[in-house]
């Protein structure tokens, strides 16, 4: 992990329905200012409201860490949602598109996991879950000349 | 639950003839979009609606959530013998909506308010 340079962390409470609106919405200004393109935003935004859903619905509520990132090339963004809910019993399962255990459509972890570059997943029955995704900065894609 | 607002504020719906107008906007908490399911549902049974547009021009994301609620709308609606067209969905959100794999296949489409109504409006001649 690239050291995260000068700009700190945002811890946010997910308790609520309002508070997955606040977290979108942190997370989108936080996207908006390191850079990413509308696109990129609307997948990072896109991600965590499912993360985030996944958080307060499937492990009872927690919190989300937002950190900018910055590996000397490019700019990233960094979301670590924790809960201390009954955790995943089979991962594998849940990964997969159009399994549930809840009322959505199945798409949450695996479809999240789709919107950005890097994705973990922490957890243990009865111990809660941390799911860690990050999202870096890419330029708009042009010739590919150049590619070896 | 905590509620910060004092109450959710009400998605508008306009009737314009035998067509509801549904303007999604900004950021839609999964309350009100539920609610938004329940209210529209009774006012397609109570009237003579015959046809759901869903504007969501104003909408920065879609969701899981937020597309198994427009897809249960329009599926609800169908049943209730209403025709829903979504518009205005903008480039950046099918794209992500792809990616998440949502497609939608069940959802008809219009590029803004004015093709949702033609599709909608009785053929003429």
């Amino acid at each position: 992990m690239p050291a995260s340079g000068q700009a700190s962390a945002t811890s946010l409470p997910i308790g609520s329905d309002a508070d997955l609106a606040w977290v979108r919405q942190q997370v989108r200004q936080c996207a908006a200012q390191l850079g990413f393109g509308l696109v990129q935003q609307t997948k990072v935004v896109t991600a965590a409201s499912e993360l985030a859903r996944n958080t307060l619905v499937h492990g009872g509520g927690g919190r989300v860490e937002i950190t900018p990132l910055d590996d000397g090339r490019t700019r990233g963004l960094r979301m670590r949602f924790t809960d201390e809910g009954p955790g995943i019993r089979d991962l594998d399962l849940a990964m997969t598109d159009g399994w549930t255990s809840g009322g959505g459509l199945g798409l949450g972890l695996s479809g999240a996991k789709r919107l950005v570059h890097e994705f973990a997943v922490d957890t243990e029955p009865g111990r809660g879950t941390t799911v860690t995704a990050v999202a870096w900065v890419t330029p708009v894609p042009s010739s590919r000349t150049g590619v070896g | 639950m905590s509620q910060p607002f004092p109450a959710s504020p009400q998605v508008p719906v306009l009737a314009l003839g035998d067509i509801l107008l549904v303007t999604l906007q900004g950021e839609l908490h999964d309350g009100m979009a539920e609610q938004l399911q329940q209210d529209l549902t009774h006012r397609i049974a109570a009237s003579s609606v015959t046809g759901v547009v869903i504007d969501i021009s104003g909408v920065e994301i879609v969701d899981s959530f937020l597309g198994r609620v427009l897809a249960e709308i329009a599926s609800t609606a169908g049943l209730l013998a209403a025709r829903t067209v979504l518009a205005g969905m903008r480039p950046a959100v099918a794209i992500t909506l792809v990616e998440l794999g949502l497609t939608l296949p069940g959802l008809v489409t219009a590029l803004d308010v004015d093709r949702a109504m033609e599709l909608l409006s009785p053929r003429e001649a």
